[in-house]
C-alpha cells in the first residue's frame, strides 16, 4: 500500500510538473513594457514554488515506502526539535517575504506612479456587455458627460454637446485602438455594475467600478490585434463582452482616428 | 473547576431523542447528514457545470428533468450556468465546508475530547442547527422561485447583488433568498462558536491542561473564535445589501447608475464596501473551513503513524497564527479591484506572511511520519492525501498572493485551482479522514476497508486530473464564470482541457458513490467496533462505540497524559491512553 500511495504521489509530481514545464498552454507573448517583468517574476516564483512542492512531494512519498509498518517494531519516540523548527520557520520567512517585496516591484511602477505627462488618454466605460472607448480629440480635453444623455443607440457615455470640449470626443464601441510605444492612460469607468478590463498580453486586469473613476496606464511595445475580456461576473452575457484592442503604429492610429472623427 | 456530577437518562421520546435533541452527539450527526445531503446537490450542481463547459450547446433531456424551469430548452443556459456557479459555491463553503468539520466532527467530538458531559449550552446548539437547516432549505427554495437562483455568484459583488431583476436573471427573488439564507447561516454560527469556545474553556475535565488539548480541539476552538468574529460582518453586510435590494437605500449602490435604460435613484452608495466586508468575513471562512480539517490531519498522522505529532507546541502556535493572520489579509481578494495600491502591497506581504505558519505545519506533518510506523488505513490514506494536497493547493498561493502576478492571474481558472484545491478538496479529505476514522466511534461499527481504499485511489488521482490542469487555463488566461469560451478567439485552444476536467471530475463524482453505499451499508451491516479499534489515545477511544447518551457516565474522566503519546519507550503498548494512570514505566 505504501509504495503504491509513494508512486502515485510521485506519478502525480511528476506529471504536474511536466504539465508546467512543457509550457503546452501558456500565456500570450506579451505586448507591453512591463509585461516582461510580470513574467519574469512569475517564472522566479514559479520555480521555487516549484522546489518546495518536488521536494514536499517527493519526501511525503519517500516516508511513506521507508517508515511503513513493519513487524512489530516501534516508532522513534519524540516529541520536537525547536532548532529544526526555528531554521525551517526561518527559512520559509525569508524566502516567502523577499518573493513578496521582490513582486511589488512592477506593481510599485504601475501603480504607484501617475501616469507620465503626455500619455494618451483614453476613457473606457464599461456597461452590461459593452465597452464604450472614448478618445478626447484634437483638443486633447474630454467634454462634459451627464448620465440622463446616455443613450445607447447615438449617445452611449452621455456626452453634453452644449460644451465645446465635447463636441470634438471620439466615441466607439468596442474597438479601441492605441499607438505603440507611447504612455497610454486609461481612465475606467462603469454604468451599471463592476466589470474588469484584461487584455492578457497586455498583462494588464483592471475592474471598472461604478462610481469611481479608475486610472491606470501602461505602454504597448509590439502591434497586431488583441482581445479585451471581462474578468468580473457582470451578468448573463459576462462571457461575451468582448472588446477588440488594435495596437498601431503612430500614422495608422492618426488615420483610424480621423476616419472616426465627426465631420 | 467543580463539575456536578449528574447522569443524564436519554430522552425517551423519539422527537425529543432524534430530532429536537439536545444531546451534542445527535447534534452533531444532525450537521454530518445535513452536510451529506448539500454535498450531494453540490457536486450535481457542479457537474452540470463541467457539462455545459465541456460541451456548451449540448441538449441533456433527461438532466433537464431535475430543473424544468431552468432547462426548459433542454440545454444548459448561460443563466443557468451562472445560477450553478452560484449555488455550487454558495452550498459547498456555506453548508458543506463549514457544517461537516466545525458542526459535525466538531459537536460530536470536541465535548469527549475534552472530557465533558455535553456543550456547555445544549438549547443553543440544538438552535444552531435547526437554524443552519432553514438556512438551507431557504437557499433551496431560490431554485423554485420565478427568475430562479442568483447569477451574482457566491461573492455576491454589488451592485449585480444589489439592484433587483434588472440586472439579470435570478437577482429578484432569488437573491434576497440567498442573502436570507446566509443571514440565518450567521445567526446560527454565532450560536455554534459561543458554545465551541466556552465548552473548550470551560468544560474541560480534571487534568486536561490546554497543552493536553488534541489538535482537533485546538484547531476547532480556534474556528470558533473566527466565526464569532467573522459572521458578524458578513451578517451586517448581509442586512445591509438587503436593505439596498428592498427599502431604497444606498451602502452599495452609487450615484447615477443606467442599468437596463433606467436611471437608478440610489445616491452615493460604494461597491467596494461590499467587497471589505464580505471579505473581511470570507478570508476567515477559508481557514473556517481547513483547519479543522488541520486539526483533522495531524490526529490521524499521529495516531497511525504511531508517533507523538512533531512540534505540538509550533502546531498550536501554527493555528494560532494562521487565525489571526486570516484576518489580515482579506485585501488579497481586491488588488485589481480599485482600492488603494499602497494598501495592496500591505496585503500582499501579510498575505505571504501566512504561507508560513501553512509551511511550519507541512513540516511537522512530515517529521511526524519519520521514522514512524505507517499503518495504512483508509482515515490514514485520507489524512496523507491532505498533506499532498495542502503542499500542491497551498503553493500556488504564493504566486497569487504577490500584487503584480495577481494582475494576470485574478478572477481566472488559476484561481479557481488553487483555491479549490487549498479549501475544496483538502478539506473535504480532512472530512473524509475523520469519517473513517470516527466512524467506528459514532455508529459502533467499522467501514468496509477495501471500498474504502478504492474511494481514496479514485478520489485522490480525480481530484489532481481535474485542477492541476485547470492552472494552465489560468496561466492562458480564462477568465472564471464564463458559460462557454466560444466568444473568445484566445480561448478556443483551451476547450479540450475542459473536456478532460469535464471527464475527470464525472469519474472522481462517481467515485463518491463508494463512500456513499460504504457508509449506509456499514451503519447496518459494517464489523462491530471495539471501543477503541485504532489503538489510539484521546478520551473519545475511552467511552463505548456509540458512547452513551452523556458520554462519560456517572465518573468523570482524570487526565495523566499528552494526547499523542505513541510508542512510549517501555511502556506495555505502543500507545497511552490521555487517562493512563500517571506512572507509566519512563526508563
Amino acid at each position: 500500500m505504501g509504495v503504491a500511495l509513494a508512486l502515485v504521489i510521485w506519478l502525480i509530481t511528476l506529471g504536474t510538473v511536466i504539465l508546467f514545464v512543457g509550457r503546452f498552454w501558456w500565456f500570450p507573448e506579451a505586448i507591453s513594457e512591463h509585461g516582461p517583468s510580470i513574467d519574469r517574476q512569475f517564472l522566479l516564483t514559479l520555480t521555487i514554488i516549484g522546489i518546495a512542492f518536488v521536494l514536499a512531494q517527493t519526501t511525503l512519498g519517500i516516508f511513506i515506502v521507508r517508515y511503513r509498518q513493519r513487524g512489530e517494531e516501534r516508532a522513534s519516540y519524540w516529541h520536537d526539535s525547536p532548532r529544526l523548527e526555528a531554521l525551517w520557520t526561518t527559512v520559509t520567512a525569508v524566502v516567502f517575504l523577499s518573493l513578496a517585496v521582490l513582486g511589488q516591484r512592477v506593481w510599485a511602477k504601475l501603480h504607484l506612479n501617475a501616469p507620465p505627462p503626455g500619455a494618451l488618454q483614453v476613457e473606457i466605460t464599461a456597461q452590461q456587455f459593452v465597452w464604450n472607448i472614448r478618445y478626447p480629440g484634437p483638443d486633447g480635453k474630454f467634454g462634459r458627460t451627464r448620465t440622463e444623455l446616455i443613450n445607447d443607440v447615438d449617445n452611449p457615455v452621455g456626452l453634453d454637446f452644449t460644451d465645446p470640449a465635447a463636441q470634438d470626443d471620439i466615441v466607439t464601441v468596442n474597438q479601441m485602438a492605441i499607438p505603440v510605444n507611447r504612455d497610454i492612460h486609461v481612465i475606467l469607468r462603469s454604468k451599471d455594475v463592476i466589470h474588469s478590463f484584461w487584455v492578457p498580453p497586455l498583462r494588464i486586469k483592471q475592474d471598472a467600478v461604478p462610481g469611481l473613476a479608475i486610472n491606470i496606464h501602461f505602454k504597448a511595445v509590439k502591434t497586431g490585434q488583441f482581445e479585451i475580456a471581462c474578468a468580473e461576473l457582470c451578468g448573463l452575457t459576462h462571457h461575451r463582452m468582448r472588446g477588440f484592442l488594435s495596437v498601431l503604429s503612430e500614422p495608422d492610429f492618426e488615420a483610424w482616428l480621423q476616419q472616426r472623427a465627426s465631420p | 473547576m467543580t463539575q456536578a456530577v449528574v447522569t443524564h437518562e436519554a430522552p425517551k421520546s423519539f422527537l425529543r431523542r432524534y430530532i429536537f435533541s439536545t444531546d451534542h452527539k445527535v447534534i452533531g450527526l444532525q450537521y454530518l447528514f445535513l452536510a451529506m445531503v448539500a454535498v450531494v446537490v453540490g457536486i450535481i450542481l457542479s457537474l452540470y457545470m463541467r457539462l455545459r463547459l465541456a460541451w456548451p450547446t449540448e441538449k441533456w433531456p433527461l438532466l433537464s428533468k431535475l430543473f424544468p424551469q431552468a432547462m426548459a430548452g433542454g440545454t444548459i443556459s448561460p443563466e443557468f450556468y451562472l445560477s450553478l456557479v452560484t449555488m455550487h459555491g454558495t452550498i459547498m463553503v456555506f453548508f458543506v465546508l463549514t457544517t461537516a468539520p466545525l458542526g459535525g466532527f466538531g459537536n460530536y467530538f470536541l465535548p469527549i475530547q475534552v472530557g465533558a458531559h455535553d456543550m456547555a449550552f445544549p438549547v443553543l446548539n440544538m438552535l444552531s442547527f435547526w437554524v443552519t437547516l432553514a438556512g438551507f432549505v431557504v437557499l433551496m427554495a431560490a431554485f423554485f422561485v420565478s427568475g430562479g437562483a442568483p447569477i451574482s455568484g457566491w461573492t455576491a459583488y454589488a451592485p449585480l447583488s444589489a439592484v433587483g431583476e434588472i440586472a439579470g436573471p435570478g437577482l429578484g427573488m432569488g437573491q434576497n433568498l440567498w442573502i436570507l439564507s446566509i443571514a440565518l447561516f450567521c445567526i446560527a454560527s454565532l450560536l455554534g462558536a459561543l458554545n465551541f469556545i466556552t465548552t473548550t474553556l470551560n468544560l474541560r475535565t480534571k487534568g486536561m491542561a490546554m497543552t493536553r488539548l488534541p489538535l482537533t480541539v485546538w484547531a476547532w476552538f480556534t474556528t470558533a473564535v473566527l466565526a464569532l468574529l467573522a459572521f458578524p460582518v458578513l451578517l451586517a453586510g448581509g442586512i445591509l445589501l438587503l436593505l439596498d435590494r428592498v427599502a431604497g437605500t444606498s451602502f452599495f449602490v452609487p450615484e447615477g447608475l443606467i442599468v437596463s435604460d433606467q436611471i437608478l435613484p440610489h445616491k452615493g452608495g460604494s461597491p467596494l464596501l461590499w467587497q471589505h466586508l464580505f471579505w473581511f468575513f470570507g478570508h476567515p471562512e477559508v481557514y473556517i473551513a481547513i483547519l479543522p480539517g488541520m486539526g483533522i490531519t495531524s490526529h490521524v498522522l499521529s495516531t497511525f503513524a504511531r508517533k507523538p505529532i512533531f512540534g505540538y507546541r509550533a502546531m498550536v502556535a501554527a493555528i494560532f497564527a494562521i487565525g489571526v493572520l486570516g484576518f489580515l489579509v482579506w485585501g488579497h481578494h481586491m488588488f485589481v479591484s480599485g482600492m488603494s495600491p499602497y494598501s495592496a502591497i500591505a496585503f500582499s506581504l501579510l498575505t505571504l506572511s501566512i504561507g508560513v505558519p501553512s509551511a511550519i505545519k507541512t513540516f511537522n506533518w512530515l517529521a511526524t511520519l519519520y521514522k514512524a510506523r505507517i499503518r495504512f488505513t483508509v482515515p490514514m490514506l485520507f489524512a496523507l492525501g491532505f498533506v499532498s494536497i495542502f503542499v500542491s493547493g497551498g503553493l500556488s498561493g504564493i504566486i497569487l498572493g504577490q500584487t503584480s502576478l495577481d494582475i494576470p492571474m485574478h478572477d481566472t481558472y488559476f484561481v479557481v485551482a488553487h483555491f479549490h484545491l487549498i479549501m475544496g478538496v483538502a478539506a473535504i479529505f480532512g472530512i473524509f479522514a475523520g469519517t473513517y476514522y470516527w466512524f467506528p466511534k459514532m455508529f459502533g461499527r467499522m467501514m468496509n476497508e477495501a471500498l474504502g481504499k478504492l474511494h481514496f485511489w479514485l478520489t485522490f488521482v480525480g481530484v489532481y486530473a481535474i485542477f492541476i490542469p485547470m492552472h494552465m487555463m489560468g496561466i492562458a488566461g480564462h477568465p472564471r464564470r464564463y458559460a462557454e469560451t466560444a466568444g473568445f478567439d484566445f480561448l478556443a485552444p483551451l476547450q479540450p482541457i475542459h473536456v478532460f476536467i469535464t471527464i475527470a471530475a464525472l469519474i472522481t463524482a462517481g467515485a463518491q458513490l463508494l463512500f456513499f453505499f460504504n457508509f449506509f451499508w456499514s451503519i447496518w451491516k459494517g464489523r462491530r467496533a471495539e471501543v477503541n479499534p485504532w489503538q489510539a489515545t484521546t478520551l473519545e477511544w475511552t467511552v463505548p462505540s456509540p458512547p452513551p447518551h452523556d458520554n462519560f457516565g456517572p465518573q468523570i474522566p482524570t487526565v495523566h497524559h499528552g494526547p499523542y503519546e505513541y510508542s512510549v519507550p517501555g511502556a506495555a503498548e505502543d500507545y497511552i491512553l490521555q487517562t493512563a494512570p500517571p506512572t507509566p514505566a519512563k526508563s
